[in-house]
């Protein structure tokens, strides 16, 4: 029975200690009910589901001030702040876990710098640049932000980023004597849902500003940042062999099924309606992408569905006629609308309008077949939304996230 | 001077231009005048004051923040690709990312010019008149209009399914372009019965610019090119497309160009592209919307009036704004490009100006390579010494006002604080504010 110690700062006989314990048994995945509590818990479980509860005592001993997200969780939360980031910020741990890391942007922030990190992240590689963020008093301040990414070592998958920030201080050839100069400042947008929209601070406020253009790190912290970085990657691929879902910090050649892209996972999981991608190159055409909305309309968890074809919906109601419908819209490589009556877990039934569509990737072949689920008992959208017209949406938005992205390394078929 | 045209295979930007030549009836359902004020159309009015926070009562009215981008128009898009509306399945056609440092990239589109009808232009005039007897927008049917987009007088938008037009002083419209060049590609054409010809004005563009906002999403862009600059059809609009990739152009080194204070600048950043084919400003900041609108808007007039063909790309959901003046087209007529270039049969408009090229032959697709790319996009840049005179023109159009970065007024802390307007006091000598 491993005994649970008073957190504290450990020396490092207490570390090697902790480190030959049996950890404790893994909590079992929570049924995925509501939405909300399902999303936090998620949040919360990301670290410890993988790298064991260890993970966040030996990450809260480091000094260094960081971050890591995870690209798998709608939105692409911050999982974890380390004290030295919420030192170096002044916010709380609650205020920052959950959130996107846009948040510490301001309306100073070099946009083109925002630009690179949000293509770091879709290409799933490291980054390093110079980056002026923002604390929760609205101060301005100028970090090295160094990115990397962590990859699942079985199938090749980002499972969590890791983001160092090392601040630069002022060298002396910048110093100035002038009077910090206050200029209103104002945002013109709002908070938005998109990934990379800067500027989310209380916007009446007077912002103090002493801008330059750009400020370069020096050798010395690109390196305490290189280091940090090694640090945390290497202390989370020890905690991930205790699990047995290790990490590393190249994409190992992966074999069997290629996973979906963080960046298109990131796309899919900003899409807040139910559905389903479906490859049509595999075996029994199974669900490759299940949204959390689909979760919640049918009552099964995630890896219930991963991997299974959607007949698992049908039920002694649903019309045949319908299922052949389907089955030859797919086959002509075309799109449809249908209604039919599918069932939940629980084996409660409801009436399905289900849009299905192909979904083309940058080869300009099918790689997927989208299936948007509308309840038709569920109430209506306000503001006078039709559920079509969302649904259409859906489907736009998977096909933008889709197109540009190449298929990676699978079985070859023949070309759709 | 002797009139320049060249031939050009237009593109066909809608079902109906090939009856362009005869006038039709009403019954046609169409968005002249004898239809469009008699129908009802999706109406999206955007919030004009964005400054103002909304109030908790009227949050609950507004659409969620991204069913503009989402819903109303990829999902609208979606809806009219089902009813095949389009001339093919842009999906369909492969694209990839040229290797290089830039990244360019290339599309394999065989079936974008499918009905060759060779059209004369004249391509050394920037402002010409409307004429009624070409094709313009008026004639376009309405399935292919997707919604009205228009600016609110509160602070709030609003949808509205179907809204009489009957009434709207002059509606601004989005339409599908029927040959898209990606998933998403429509055109805004900004009060569209007043029959505007190709030309920026300040108002116009900052419905463009707030289109952007609108869509929210950095992977959304707004383009615009003049007469010639390889616009094709002489009423205004803007264009639009949704691609989940950087543009080189994005991606290219900017260097600021320091300012001297000034009313003029309002937190404004203006800065030349480096390291870039095409030699362009790069427009950032401004403390409204209407700030950053009109400093561009002024630049494009000044080069209108100069008679010099530009393209404006609205990028980073209407934070950065570049402007390419160009004179590709001159250089055609004038029997100046090498035939190679001419083979490939690409208009260097404002999309190809951004790194995304559209290649009409497998074998120009399969063998795109960086250097093409960079050597065609050279060739519409204007040389570094017509550049810098374009360059001082513009600025002094929009009374900025360029210094040497050395005799910066360091001395000059006039602390200004808690000014209701943009402030004219703040010096940007060594950084710029950069204000949304």
């Amino acid at each position: 029975m491993v005994a649970v110690g008073l957190r504290q700062i450990g020396t490092v006989d207490d570390r090697i200690r902790r480190q030959t314990k049996i950890p404790p048994p893994q909590p079992p995945v929570a049924a995925e009910g509501g939405m909300g509590s399902c999303h936090e818990r998620l949040i919360d479980q990301s670290l410890t589901s993988r790298y064991t509860d260890w993970i966040v005592e030996a990450l809260d001993e480091m000094p260094e001030n960081f971050l890591i997200t995870d690209p798998g969780i709608s939105g692409h939360p911050i999982v974890f702040a380390s004290r030295g980031f919420l030192a170096m910020s002044g916010y709380a741990r609650e205020e920052v876990v959950g959130r996107n890391g846009r948040i510490f942007q301001g309306p100073a922030t070099d946009r083109r710098s925002v630009m690179e990190i949000r293509e770091a992240i879709r290409e799933e590689r490291t980054l390093q640049i110079s980056l002026l963020n923002y604390r929760k008093d609205g101060t301005p301040h100028w970090i090295l932000f160094h990115l990397c990414p962590v990859f699942g070592m079985e199938d090749g998958r980002v499972i969590h980023f890791v983001a160092v920030q090392v601040p630069i201080p002022r060298r002396s050839r910048c110093a100035r004597s002038g009077a910090r100069r206050m200029v209103y400042g104002a945002c013109r947008n709002e908070v938005r849902l998109d990934e990379d929209h800067g500027c989310n601070l209380a916007v009446d406020s007077v912002i103090g500003l002493e801008a330059e253009e750009t400020r370069e790190a020096s050798d010395r912290e690109k390196e305490k940042a290189l280091n940090a970085a090694n640090s945390i990657l290497s202390t989370l691929a020890h905690y991930s062999k205790l699990t047995g879902r290790v990490v590393c910090t190249k994409r190992c050649s992966s074999a069997g099924i290629a996973p979906l892209s963080s960046a298109v996972n990131i796309s899919l999981g900003r899409i807040k309606q139910s559905f389903v991608l479906t490859d049509p190159h595999l075996p029994d055409m199974p669900i490759v992408y299940a949204s959390d909305e689909f979760l919640s309309l049918t009552g099964y968890s995630r890896h219930e569905v991963l991997g299974c074809n959607c007949r698992f919906l049908k039920g002694p109601g649903t019309d045949v006629g319908v299922l052949r419908q389907i089955q030859d819209c797919i086959q002509a490589q075309q799109a449809c609308s249908v209604r039919l009556l599918n069932y939940r877990k629980d084996g409660s039934s409801f009436w399905n309008r289900l849009h299905i569509s192909p979904v083309r990737n940058s080869s300009g072949k099918i790689a997927f077949y989208v299936g948007v689920q509308i309840d038709e008992n569920s109430k209506c959208d306000e503001h006078g939304l039709s559920p079509e017209m969302r649904q259409l949406g859906a489907v736009g938005q998977v096909k933008v996230a889709v197109r540009s992205f190449s298929s990676h390394a699978g079985p070859s078929r023949p070309s759709s | 001077m002797e009139m320049l045209t060249i031939k050009r295979v237009p593109t066909v930007l809608s079902n109906y231009q090939e009856d362009a030549a005869e006038p039709r009836g009403c019954g046609r359902n169409c968005l002249g005048e004898c239809c469009l004020p008699f129908s009802k159309l999706p109406l999206y009015v955007f919030k004009s004051d964005a400054e103002l926070p909304v109030s908790p009562s009227d949050a609950t009215e507004e659409p969620p923040a991204d069913f503009f981008l989402n819903s109303l128009l990829l999902g609208q898009w979606e809806d009219r690709m089902s009813r095949g509306l389009f001339r093919y399945d842009v999906t369909t056609c492969e694209t990839k990312v040229i290797p290089g440092e830039q990244g360019f990239i290339a599309q394999l589109n065989e079936g974008r010019h499918l009905k060759k009808r060779p059209t004369e232009f004249r391509v050394d005039r920037v402002l010409q008149p409307f004429d009624p007897t070409k094709f313009n927008f008026t004639k376009v049917g309405q399935e292919e209009a997707l919604f009205r987009f228009e600016a609110g007088e509160g602070n709030k938008a609003r949808f509205f399914e179907s809204a009489p037009v009957d009434g709207a002083s002059s509606p601004s419209v989005v339409v599908i372009n029927v040959s898209p060049i990606e998933y998403g590609h429509v055109l805004l054409i900004p009060r569209l019965l007043d029959c505007l010809p190709q030309r920026i004005d300040a108002e116009c563009f900052l419905l463009a610019l707030h289109m952007a906002a609108e869509a929210g999403n950095p992977y959304f862009r707004l383009g615009y090119n003049s007469l010639g600059a390889f616009a094709t059809i002489n009423h205004l609009h803007f264009q639009a497309y949704y691609l989940s990739l950087p543009f080189p152009v994005e991606k290219a080194p900017t260097k600021k160009i320091p300012m001297a204070k000034g009313l003029a600048n309002s937190g404004l950043k203006v800065s030349l592209l480096m390291n870039y084919p095409v030699r362009g400003l790069v427009y950032e900041g401004g403390n409204t919307l209407k700030d950053l609108a009109d400093v561009v808007a002024n630049s494009c007039i000044c080069l209108q009036k100069s008679n010099i063909p530009f393209n404006v790309l609205i990028s980073d959901s209407g934070r950065r704004i570049f402007l390419f003046p160009q004179c590709y087209a001159e250089k055609q007529a004038l029997g100046e490009v090498s035939q190679e270039l001419l083979d490939t049969q690409v208009n260097p408009a404002v999309w190809e100006i951004s790194g995304h090229m559209v290649l009409k032959r497998k074998k120009d697709y399969e063998e795109a390579s960086e250097d093409y790319a960079w050597s065609l996009l050279a060739e519409v840049s204007l040389s570094e010494e017509r550049f810098q005179e374009v360059k001082a023109h513009i600025l002094e159009a929009t009374g900025l006002v360029e210094v040497e970065v050395e005799h910066a007024d360091v001395n000059e802390s006039k602390g200004t604080s808690y000014q209701s307007t943009p402030a004219d006091t703040t010096h940007f000598s060594e950084g710029c504010l950069v204000l949304q």
